[in-house]
């Protein structure tokens, strides 16, 4: 039984051009360049036969295997699909050990992350629509996505639909949450277990919110729950949704659809009292005052005209009587 | 239906030992215990203690654990990372055993096709999932640690959410070191209930020396009565017999 204790710094440098072999697949891949890195693996553009594909190495194999697990799953799924298209899993033997990894689908966008920067507030609801959606299905697969967070959630650039990334977090519903990150995670909020459950997600779904509407991520405080809720309160972006992003907090949430149902019924209203209240806007007031604008403005231009004529007049009648 | 047991010692110090035996040797002989040695270092920004770290590895590498050194301020999240990890670890190791035991001698999980190691690995996801846990905390209030008990406090209180998460059961101590005129003192005796700690946490003096090596074979002890009193765990009865369902 060999047990070495890990480290955490499982990056894993490959230079472009590299050429991976696979032990048990035999198939080659050629590496272009590094797509990003996560907690448990790093990933690299590559050239397959297939075209470019996007290859995820990583010195832990476990969280690797489980990952591929998942993603095994969704190959069968009708419908858009949930996670990246999965091509090969396979060993690549180096000189310097071996190196799990497996060959998915290469998905072209930004991250959420970068998205959220660059587009205005209005795509937030659009992506947290999808995403809900998305969640709902997978939640009814038995699984809870557990790590998510504007970075695993892609953005694809040929349709701006969201799409997930990393399911090494994805856990099996009733089961503890694999991988989590503090910022939208439930348990650092003080605001339930992490056992994976569909208002795990759900939460994580608000903090998304939260975060795309501050723009950043804070520390909590003594009392995270109120401090939360301060801020939905008085967030002005976040404030129509109050009673959706209060309930999530709560977990009072079951199911993904009950959230997006929520949601599109606020957007709904909102629409229609916004319409509304342009519409009164477009009919009544801003007309009247510009009326209202027009009539003195011609009433002073009257003054004056009379005010020029008397004053003629006046000069006329003074220099003809003084003449 | 008995899944067995599977026992650690998580060490939350700041740095060298200076009194007693070598701590590493202690945790190689927690390990031919059963007891699998974690240690996490707790260093506030990156205080470069070259020795402090080495003990930190070796410490884990012979008590088949797993070590990380942290910021104060990452200690919650490396808390649960570590538990977690050596945990698949452990199970990982036995599952490892079983299969050298059922294919021969230099079969690992390692060696099977992708295919085959996918359904090993839910196999060891599972086990993670439902084993019993024993937790023996031993934290360093040594002079240093003095302003970073608040962080670790609340690191524990955040490792219970994680476990009390999972489907198994979860059992806990918290030991200190030094204690009064011994290696350590008993702050909290085993309960399922780590929340107990905020309490007993405040009431800490901390200060004297670091006799890591003397605290580890101090709590080694501390299981064997647990397993006494709670009969969870069959020694090493239920690893050798493997999972069972």
């Amino acid at each position: 039984m060999t047990m070495k204790p890990m480290m955490m710094d499982q990056d894993i440098k490959l230079h472009p051009g590299t050429r991976i072999y696979g032990k048990w697949h035999k198939k080659t891949y050629q590496i272009m360049r590094h797509l990003g890195s996560g907690a448990q693996g790093t990933v690299y553009l590559a050239h397959s036969n297939q075209g470019e594909v996007a290859i995820k190495f990583s010195k832990d194999p476990s969280s690797l295997i489980s990952e591929v697990n998942i993603l095994k799953r969704f190959v069968a799924l009708q419908g858009d699909p949930l996670g990246p298209y999965l091509y090969d899993v396979d060993d690549w033997v180096t000189n310097k050990g071996t190196i799990n990894f497996y060959v998915m689908e290469r998905i072209k966008g930004v991250t959420l992350d970068d998205s959220i920067r660059h587009k205005g507030f209005e795509w937030v609801y659009v992506f947290i629509l999808q995403l809900l959606k998305d969640l709902s299905r997978l939640h009814e697969l038995g699984f809870v996505f557990g790590d998510l967070k504007p970075e695993n959630l892609m953005i694809t650039e040929s349709n701006y639909r969201i799409r997930c990334l990393d399911f090494g977090g994805t856990t099996q519903l009733g089961h503890s949450i694999k991988e989590y990150t503090e910022f939208f995670d439930r348990g650092y909020w003080g605001m339930g277990t992490r056992k994976a459950e569909p208002s795990y997600d759900l939460f994580a779904v608000m903090m998304i919110f939260i975060y795309a509407a501050e723009r950043r991520r804070f520390n909590k405080t003594e009392h995270p729950r109120d401090q939360l809720i301060q801020k939905i309160k008085t967030n002005p972006k976040l404030k129509p949704f109050e009673k959706i992003l209060l309930k999530a907090l709560a977990g009072q949430f079951h199911h993904a659809n009950d959230m997006r149902q929520a949601f599109l019924y606020k957007m709904n209203e909102t629409n229609r009292i916004e319409s509304r209240i342009t519409r009164r806007r477009t009919a009544t007031s801003p007309s009247k005052k510009r009326y209202q604008k027009k009539k003195t403005v011609s009433g002073w231009i009257g003054a004056s005209v009379w005010a020029v004529v008397i004053i003629a007049l006046y000069v006329m009648y003074t220099v003809l009587y003084v003449m | 239906m008995n899944k067995g047991t599977i026992k650690q010692i998580l060490l939350i110090t700041d740095g060298c030992s200076n009194q007693g035996e070598d701590p590493a040797a202690m945790a190689a002989l927690a390990k031919e215990h059963g007891i699998v040695v974690n240690v996490i270092g707790v260093m506030e920004n990156y205080e470069t203690d070259d020795r402090g770290m080495k003990e930190i590895d070796n410490i884990a590498s012979a008590g088949g654990g797993v070590s990380q050194v942290v910021q104060t301020k990452q200690l919650s999240q490396t808390v649960q990372m570590v538990t977690r990890q050596a945990m698949t670890q452990t199970i990982k190791g036995v599952v490892n055993q079983e299969l050298q035991d059922i294919l021969g001698d230099s079969q690992s999980m390692e060696d099977l096709p992708p295919e085959k190691r996918g359904r090993v690995m839910e196999v060891v996801d599972d086990l993670g999932e439902t084993v019993n846990l024993e937790v023996c905390i031993l934290v360093d209030t040594s002079a240093s640690m003095k302003t970073k008990l608040p962080t670790v406090r609340e690191a524990l209180l955040d490792l219970s959410i994680s476990l009390t998460s999972r489907m198994g059961e979860n059992q806990f101590c918290l030991y200190t070191f030094p204690g009064k005129r011994k290696a350590t003192s008993k702050i909290m005796s085993w309960t399922p209930k780590i929340d107990h700690i905020s309490q007993v946490f405040s009431k800490l003096a901390s200060g004297g020396v670091t006799p890591t090596g003397p605290a580890i074979r101090d709590v080694i002890k501390s299981f064997s009565t647990s397993s006494r009193r709670h009969l969870i765990s069959h020694d090493d009865e239920a690893y050798d017999d493997g999972p069972r369902y």
